[in-house]
């Protein structure tokens, strides 16, 4: 049978920056790098921490303290398929089957089950804050009491309005300073403030870069995937304060400039059409999950997930509001506007959703973000069963299923537009750039 | 003189295999449903008892066009595509003013949104749960021991409403064998497990956004107890035809008389 495959369009393979290594490279060494300073570390019998992956790290960078990322950590172990074996022992453990699945391969990881995905030491100190998911705080005082290690949590209140008060940084602030407190006991060192500031000018050059080279998706045709994205995040979790991710993003940034001039894209298919993809992609599951799109010539061209982590600030208390937002951690109508000024700016046609089964806070509001871009932006939103880390919570057939239905509705539309010499994609009118960090105090 | 054209639709479901051979994309020439679906001899028992039907061979057919769970194995297919658009564009042919189609199928119920022309505007299908399915029924009326064809009857006899909670297939297989337990009488449970599914799948419907006319479709449509239950939920009339279980296989062949028209006229262009 005629099956439809899109061939690859030759000749359009961007090349690295003269002088440069690809710049996917180099972010894959700094990442490797981080974990590999961790052990270093700990081999020199210094201390090494657990991070949640938006705790302000700039505290602990400013005791020289190494850290690594359970998140991020489980994230590749799903996607070298070696967490459903830990999120059984989790299970095994006691840890019921409904909570995030990061959260099981990282307590089973902590507990002592090993894993070959990514060599990362055990903790001496855990870094916790709310600001991503309640369900962390449990989760890091396990880790905590599993190794009887100390825990320094820093409490975000949910951001129910679009602004941060003055009231909420104060508290805030007070918890940074009784983290300081904490770290300097830790450590048995004094706060220092120049190696803090240090740590905060790094981190915003890092966000700086990074969101730069998210914006690219604007350009039509886009000279990347949103799936390169996904693959570029341990950076800008693991390694914000690092000036190696700097670096690395700014030659990223470089390198798709340089492919907008040039005509090439790391998506090197037709553009057929363009999509906003919600929420974080199953890990163990990235090809049946990317070649449907491919098949049919859909490029991702938003992700919420990704610049979420840009935050850029100028002083403590803006960095303390910058840190209170997160893709599911702010209001509905924040967490609309950032979704569909992005899908403004990025041109996109239809969107996808994943139901995730792990992320209980992230599914929880789609249902009527999704109503709203079907009523704000006229597109058809399509959503899908999955999990960022279980496997068996996705089922391939069913999600090719629903991808072919989007495609066919877009397709109709397409043609229509084109027929009635329209923009196809959604408009750029009224658009205002999308501001991930703006601190609002 | 100008021949007819023939294009075949076959829907391969989880549960049945349905086949529709359209002549000028207008008149029903072949009909089949063989209960059993993909990863079967369904598919093929169905190919070969409509062109026996219809009294053609495939070379007469020019376009077949596959659909269903089953769709990228039927070697024959020269074209596949998603049983939501087949659905909408069977739809649209009986009934020209559907603007919303549920459909319940073996292993899936979803709710379509269909815009003005009969194109597919948006849907929301259930989530891998078996929930509001067709499978849901089968395995209740395993339990209470009677034909999934008998359910309709029941319903209509039933005086009083007893609640089901649970779309869960599991639990409500336990819940109903409780009520067997207290004597409830068997067409009030299946008046309860209709409105457990008219719940559940008039709620899919509600987030498409309802809007007349309200067409059911797939095997599920046949059983006027379930159709009452969801008109109840809903509060719009539904309309079903005796086609409804075909209905993914008769649009699955209207595409194939469009996809045809289109290559023969790409075609006659290129000639000249
Ligand atoms: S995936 Fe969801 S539940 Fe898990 S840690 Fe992240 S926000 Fe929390």
């Amino acid at each position: 049978m005629a099956k439809k495959v899109l061939e690859k369009i030759p000749g359009i393979t961007p090349r690295p920056v003269e002088g440069h290594k690809p710049a996917a490279a180099v972010l894959r060494g700094v990442v490797d790098a981080v974990y590999g300073d961790a052990w270093d570390a700990k081999q020199r019998g210094e201390l090494v921490g657990w991070s949640s992956s938006k705790f302000p790290i700039e505290l602990a960078k400013a005791f020289d303290l190494q850290v690594v990322y359970p998140e991020n950590h489980a994230a590749t172990t799903a996607a070298k398929k070696d967490g459903l074996r830990l999120c059984n022992t989790a299970e095994d453990m006691g840890y019921d089957n409904d909570i995030c699945g990061y959260a099981r391969i990282s307590l089973a990881f902590a507990a002592g089950e090993p894993t070959d995905a990514r060599k990362m030491p055990q903790p001496d100190f855990v870094l916790c804050c709310n600001n991503i998911c309640n369900m962390m705080t449990k989760w890091y005082e396990n880790i905590a009491r599993i190794h009887n290690i100390p825990m320094i949590m820093i409490d975000f209140p949910f951001q129910n309005t679009k602004d941060v008060s003055e009231e909420k940084i104060d508290y805030m602030v007070g918890q940074f300073e009784h983290a300081i407190h904490q770290l300097e006991e830790l450590t048995g060192k004094k706060f220092d403030e120049e190696k803090f500031n240090a740590a905060c000018d790094v981190a915003n050059r890092t966000a700086a870069a990074w969101l730069k080279a998210c914006s690219y998706m604007a350009y039509k045709p886009s000279p990347l995937s949103g799936f390169d994205l996904f693959n570029h995040m341990a950076d800008i979790v693991a390694a914000r304060c690092d000036v190696r991710a700097a670096e690395g993003f700014e030659l990223l940034a470089e390198e798709f400039e340089q492919s907008v001039r040039e005509g090439t894209s790391t998506w090197e298919y037709p553009e057929e059409h363009r999509i906003l993809f919600e929420g974080i992609p199953c890990w163990p599951a990235l090809r049946p999950l990317f070649e449907p799109l491919k098949n049919a010539g859909v490029n991702v061209t938003a992700v919420v997930y990704a610049p979420a982590f840009g935050f850029q600030y100028d002083g403590i208390r803006e960095m303390a509001a910058a840190y209170s937002k997160a893709p599911c951690s702010v209001c509905i109508e924040d967490g609309v506007e950032w979704r569909e000024t992005m899908a403004k700016e990025n041109g996109i046609s239809g969107a996808l959703v994943n139901y995730n089964r792990s992320c209980k806070p992230w599914s929880g509001a789609m249902p009527e973000i999704e109503r709203r871009w079907k009523e704000d932006l006229d597109i058809p939103v399509v959503h899908f069963d999955g999990d960022q880390a279980d496997e068996r919570n996705f089922s391939e057939e069913q999600y090719k299923t629903r991808v072919q239905g989007l495609v066919e509705i877009m397709d109709e539309r397409k043609e229509a537009r084109e027929a009635a010499g329209e923009e196809v994609y959604t408009n750029f009118d009224n658009t205002k750039p999308t501001d991930w960090s703006k601190p609002t105090i | 003189m100008s021949q007819s054209v023939y294009t075949m639709g076959i829907d391969i479901g989880s549960t049945a295999t349905k086949g529709v051979i359209l002549k000028d994309g207008s008149e029903i020439v072949g009909k089949i449903v063989i209960d059993v679906g993909a990863g079967t001899s369904g598919p093929k028992r169905a190919v070969e008892g409509i062109l026996e039907q219809a009294g053609l061979a495939r070379e007469d057919i020019q376009y077949v066009m596959a659909t269903g769970y089953g769709r990228n194995a039927l070697e024959i297919a020269d074209f596949q595509m998603s049983e939501l658009s087949c659905h909408a564009r069977g739809a649209y042919f009986l009934f020209p003013h559907v603007h919303t189609i549920i459909d319940i199928g073996g292993q899936d119920a979803k709710a379509l949104k269909i815009g003005d022309g009969g194109v597919l505007d948006n849907f929301v299908m259930n989530d891998k749960c078996a929930a509001g399915t067709g499978r849901f029924l089968d395995v209740i009326a395993h339990v209470l021991e009677v034909d999934v064809s008998e359910l309709e009857e029941l319903d209509a006899k039933s005086q009083n409403d007893v609640a089901i909670s649970s779309t869960c297939t599991v639990f409500a297989e336990s819940e109903v064998i409780s009520q067997l337990a207290q004597g409830t009488k068997i067409e009030d449970i299946v008046k309860g497990i209709h409105s457990a599914i008219a719940s559940r799948v008039g709620s899919l419907a509600k987030r498409v956004g309802i809007q007349d006319d309200v067409i059911m479709t797939g095997g599920v449509a046949l059983n006027q107890g379930m159709v009452r239950a969801l008109e109840a939920n809903i509060g719009h009339s539904i309309h079903t035809s005796e086609l409804c279980q075909l209905n993914g296989a008769l649009g699955a062949a209207l595409f194939g008389y469009q996809k045809y028209q289109n290559k023969a006229k790409k075609e006659a262009r290129q000639a000249k």
